[in-house]
């Protein structure tokens, strides 16, 4: 009965192919689309700790007497955004070195973000003695924003292995969907420094 | 109906019958097929059911009488942290996505999972997270001071985990064993959702996925929302106790309720990660042995899904004493209550299913009618739990031990014992002993209800949870001595369990493709199936593709 | 072994052996009388309450019980009905039975049936919340302070200046001139939780959180009360006693805690066998040098029915063991054994038992 059964399925789809490209989404976007929901369930919690212990420290110092507004290196970051859509669009319509230019103008700008969060924490830590242990505020800023630069560090390294890849002349258009699948992880990352800024820097102050 | 031919020469899972051990194991140790990872996580978490269940026994030892002195206070509270811990990430999560791993992909009519190295590599996680956690035993001091397994309770409250009041490292094995599987478990989750949404064969629309399927994709939502919160609570900690930092210091002004606010979030969901495969498992197994199609597949779909919305804002039910204001406690008791609804609708639904069907006491089926009984009953006290002011007396009790056991092993384990009696045939080509299968039922049953009927009322007479003893004069003795007597009978079923399954492997009746006379997909192809699954990709035009192929008088596509 | 008609019979005779094994074998352990002491309370039954909210919360529960006890003799009727009535015939092998897909009406049936439900016990839960969170507090009112440790409880009476362990006494409450006392929760190291069942349901003792409830009694007597929050090793024995006694009885309880230490010159020696050791640093005895906050008040020990938070009954013989070595009775206590000699031990029993 059971090899009916098979013969049957098998007379009904007499070309053997997997499931046609257009009527299901690519595996790759619902991946990254998954991950980016985990890691933003991920962040939410740290920054609903950062909201909860707001005015709670009980002694300072406090945003006001420490924190500078970072403007620049937000700019840079939300920038590196628009950048990295140029490279994938150059990559789709295959100018690969019109690519080339967009991505490693990305990583430039996310590098220079790091850069200023690393000498805003040296500020803080050897100048004014502001480290996780030193309060509530302490330890709820330097977790919040570490989490986030630690993304922007992974995402910097992935950005970095496709540009070292294309120097070696191994990305091409039909890389096109797999770059734009990490250029999302990359808007997330940027979405997230929106929402740690608001929480930090706005709301916080 | 069983006019199955039987064939008599078993397909062997590819060709490494005549390979040496070595080259069998390297087989396995690289593998990233589906199957063989599900299978992976599924041997694994029976073996940790065997370990955290001999735990149980000794807990039950010590709390046979009062001051039994079977074990001091310090190794009781490992024990007692140990078992929940195993018991919740060693053994329900890797056996349930173990089942999913193994039946999802057969059964859209795909070749493997999403990602398969992805697959591996999160069976490799948590493998060392396990491994981790029990070697916990052997650090500290080694196994001379009870080494420094975690004794803070599988929930860890702040700030009992602080450095201050946990000096040894026993937390930080928790923390990070439990990193390591979770990790595993979310890349899992990513894995299937993938797979379900961007794999599945021609015709096989979301409206037209078995139950199972749909359980899995909820579940997977559930895992990629809830288990980032326990993450990042326990990064917390480690800040707390290494780097100084004051997420739960009371001392420094930090909030222990911030711990059990944040646990919580992970933990409620954690429970219907937990069940909704079962169910996943019952919607399957009892229309197949009744003989009729699932009641209302499209409530029996969106109850699952309102579950999994509704249970994201239930957390704060445990923490009914903790003092939050009247209309918090009057809010979660209320969404708590509200969850209640979509659950039970699903009872009935499987009641309609059984309803004017053709019973038939196989096995699985007797596992699964136990189960209905027994998630009613866990539903009931799990309203009971629900009204905040009987909760103030029932909280931090035996009540609660008894009701999420009621839970744990009475609805999911007894439906983890059918998957296993139900699908053992489609993974190995054989099938288990049904006399052995009956015995572990009953034998089970009854240790069960031994076990837990009496520990509610243990909770009803005042007896708190997590204690390594209680004095005599109390009226707990006899409720104590009854539910240590029903530990020894679920130990005898299980060891019938590992029985059957080591000799059916060897001697056990060949299965044929399709024992059961069911309908989905994975019936189709060999027992076992081939690494490939399909040789060619399935198509389907209605739920149960194999009753309209033996029906083709009745298919179920001319109905719905 | 186990097959047919005489397995049960075997495992009947294994289950009776491995009963008798667990009662007689394992080590009468010590109780230290508490078993005795036990005994004369009646359990704690949360459906024998004495005292309000206990009160409140017991009929709540019997109603709930009452609709959760409906559904499961409905559902359960008819699960067990239909497993009967549905079974398999032998006489009709291989034709399916009719293939119901579903039933809007019945679906719609049952999905509204229990919203409902639902709804009746949402408006009862709530009103019950209410009822117990935002009592008002009458002018009456007597005002403790619980302090949680590790693993005993520090009773305060703020309005009396008075310091006590392990044992709260509270008047009994006249329900026309009600006097409830409202208890204060705080905690100085890990989360404990205040639980006496017969009198009102627990609340927990959150370190950095204040918390609050009342208890209303009706009935005077002693009532178990434990610790219901896990909080390290000893958390098990983390109990403690509420004695409700008449308005008279209570105020002369009051004044005598207020009392500083009976001074006995005959235990003169055993005085300063603690003054001289670092019993101090831990514990306060009013009237002497001893003003440690980290353990129990011991000005007036001999007032209490246990010791050691409940771990065992309040004599002579049961306070030198505890002085000898508390790991005897209460491994893991955070007091510490002091190494003292037999002698240094006799003088320090004969001077406690002078605090009355």
């Amino acid at each position: 009965m059971n090899e009916e059964a098979s013969e049957n399925v098998a007379a009904e789809s007499s070309v053997m192919t997997p499931s046609s490209p257009s009527r299901l989404p690519a595996r790759g976007r619902v991946g990254i689309l998954s991950l980016i929901l985990t890691e933003s369930a991920f962040f939410s919690i740290f920054v609903a700790a950062y909201a909860f212990y707001i005015g709670k420290s009980a002694a300072g110092p406090f945003p006001r007497d420490v924190l500078r507004v970072p403007v620049f290196n937000t700019v840079c970051l939300l920038s590196s955004s628009i950048t990295i859509v140029l490279a994938v669009r150059a990559l789709k319509s295959g100018s690969v070195r019109s690519f080339g230019l967009w991505w490693l103008l990305t990583l430039g700008l996310g590098l220079e973000f790091m850069i200023g969060t690393v000498f805003e924490w040296h500020r803080l830590i050897y100048q004014r003695g502001f480290t996780i242990a030193t309060n509530l505020f302490g330890t709820t800023y330097y977790s919040l924003v570490g989490l986030h630069a630690l993304h922007v560090t992974v995402g910097l390294l992935a950005i970095l292995f496709v540009f070292v890849m294309a120097v070696l002349g191994h990305v091409d258009e039909s890389q096109a969907e797999r770059t734009d699948i990490l250029s999302w992880y990359w808007h997330f990352v940027d979405a997230v420094w929106v929402v740690v800024f608001l929480t930090v820097y706005v709301v916080g102050r | 109906m069983a006019g199955i031919e039987q064939e008599l020469v078993l397909v062997p899972p590819e060709s490494d019958l005549s390979l040496p051990f070595l080259g069998k194991l390297h087989g396995w140790v690289t593998t990233v097929d589906h199957k063989r990872l599900g299978l992976m996580y599924i041997g694994g978490g029976l073996f940790f059911l065997v370990v955290a269940g001999l735990q149980a026994m000794t807990i039950r030892l010590q709390l046979v009488m009062p001051n039994a002195g079977i074990v001091p206070p310090q190794v009781f509270n490992r024990l007692l942290t140990m078992h929940g811990t195993a018991m919740v990430f060693l053994v329900g999560m890797p056996i349930l996505t173990g089942f999913f791993n193994y039946l999802v992909p057969l059964m859209i009519g795909a070749r493997d999972l999403a990602f398969p190295r992805l697959n591996a590599f999160g069976f490799w996680l948590w493998f060392f997270g396990a491994l981790l956690l029990y070697f916990s035993y052997l650090g500290g001091d080694g196994l001379y001071g009870a080494g420094s397994a975690p004794d803070v309770g599988w929930f860890a409250y702040a700030p009992l985990t602080e450095r201050a009041f946990s000096r040894g490292t026993s937390t930080d094995y928790w923390i990070l064993s439990i990193l390591l599987t979770t990790v595993g478990s979310t890349a899992t989750a990513i894995n299937l959702v993938a797979t379900i949404i961007s794999m599945r064969c021609e015709g096989m629309s979301l409206n037209k996925m078995p139950i199972l399927v749909w359980m899995a994709l909820v579940v997977s939502f559930l895992m990629m929302t809830a288990l980032p919160p326990l993450s990042a609570a326990q990064v917390m900690l480690l800040l707390d106790r290494y780097f100084g930092a004051h997420f739960f210091d009371t001392q420094a002004g930090g909030s222990a309720v911030l711990w059990q606010h944040f646990f919580w979030i992970f933990g409620h969901p954690e429970v219907y990660i937990l069940v909704l495969p079962a169910f996943g498992f019952a919607s399957e197994i009892i229309p197949v042995f009744s003989r009729k199609v699932i009641f209302g597949y499209h409530v029996m779909v969106t109850a699952t899904i309102a579950i999994g919305l509704i249970s994201l804002s239930v957390w704060a039910h445990h923490m009914f004493a903790v003092g939050m204001t009247p209309a918090g406690n009057a809010f979660f008791a209320t969404s708590t209550m509200l969850v209640a609804v979509p659950t039970g609708i699903k009872i009935f639904n499987w009641l309609g299913t059984i309803w004017g069907g053709k019973l038939r006491f196989r096995t699985p089926m007797l596992f699964s009618l136990a189960f209905l009984f027994q998630f009613l009953i866990a539903g009931l006290t799990g309203i009971m739990l629900a009204v905040a002011p009987w909760n103030w007396q029932l909280t931090d009790t035996y009540f609660v031990v008894a009701h999420f056991h009621y839970v744990l092993v009475g609805a999911i384990v007894f439906m983890i014992f059918a998957a296993i009696y139900y699908w053992f045939p489609k993974a190995t080509g054989r099938m288990l002993n049904e006399r052995l299968g009956t015995w572990h039922f009953w034998l089970f049953l009854i240790g069960f209800h031994l076990t837990f009927d009496t520990l509610h009322f243990a909770g009803l007479m005042g007896m708190p949870r997590r204690i390594y003893t209680y004095q005599p004069g109390r009226g707990l003795d006899t409720f104590n001595q009854i539910a240590t007597l029903g530990a020894f009978f679920q130990a005898f079923a299980v060891l019938l369990l590992v029985i059957n399954i080591v000799r059916s492997l060897r001697s056990g009746e060949p299965a044929g493709n399709d024992p059961w006379d069911a309908w989905t997909l994975e019936w189709t192809t060999t027992s076992p199936p081939p690494e490939y699954n399909f040789a060619t990709p399935p198509e389907v035009r209605s739920r149960r593709p194999l009753w309209d192929l033996k029906h083709p008088e009745d298919p179920d596509w001319q109905y719905e | 072994m186990f097959a047919g008609r005489t397995a049960f019979r075997r495992l009947l005779i294994l289950a009776t052996l491995a009963d008798w094994g667990m009662r007689s074998g394992l080590a009468l352990a010590n109780d230290w009388g508490m078993g005795a002491a036990n005994d004369k309370i009646p359990p704690n039954n949360i459906f024998t309450p004495v005292a309000d909210p206990a009160n409140q919360i017991s009929s709540l529960a019997f109603f709930v019980l009452g609709v959760t006890g409906a559904i499961f003799l409905v559902v359960g009727g008819l699960l067990l009905y239909s497993i009967m009535r549905f079974r398999a015939r032998a006489d009709d092998q291989g034709r399916e039975p009719a293939q119901i897909y579903g039933s809007t009406p019945i679906e719609f049936a049952w999905t509204t049936v229990p919203i409902l439900i639902v709804f009746a016990l949402i408006l009862t839960t709530v009103r019950t919340i209410y009822d117990v969170q935002a009592a008002p507090k009458p002018d009456g009112a007597i005002n403790v302070r619980v302090i949680g440790h590790q693993w005993w409880w520090e009773f305060q009476y703020p309005d009396f200046n008075i310091t006590t362990a392990n044992e709260l006494h509270i008047p009994l409450s006249d329900p026309r001139n009600p006097t409830p006392t409202f208890l204060q929760l705080v905690s100085v190291d890990v989360a404990h939780s205040f639980w006496v069942p017969r009198l009102a349901g627990k609340t927990d003792l959150i370190p950095n959180k204040l918390n609050t409830m009342w208890i209303d009694p009706h009935q005077s007597g002693t009532f178990l009360g434990q610790c219901a929050e896990f909080c390290g090793t000893e958390h098990a024995l983390m109990m403690f006693r509420v004695v409700v006694e008449s308005r008279e009885r209570w105020n002369r309880w009051i004044a005598a805690q207020r009392e500083a230490a009976t001074q006995d010159p005959s235990t003169m020696r055993g005085r300063q066998v603690f003054e001289s050791n670092a019993c101090i640093n831990c514990h306060t005895i009013r009237g002497t040098i001893a003003r440690g906050k980290f353990g129990p008040d011991l000005t007036h020990l001999m007032s209490r029915e246990t010791i050691a938070a409940g771990v065992a009954t309040n004599n002579l013989q049961h306070l030198k063991v505890w002085l000898k070595d508390p790991d005897d009775m209460k491994p893991g206590a955070l007091m510490p054994a002091m190494n003292l000699g037999d002698q240094d031990v006799d003088a320090l029993v004969a001077y406690l038992a002078t605090l009355r």
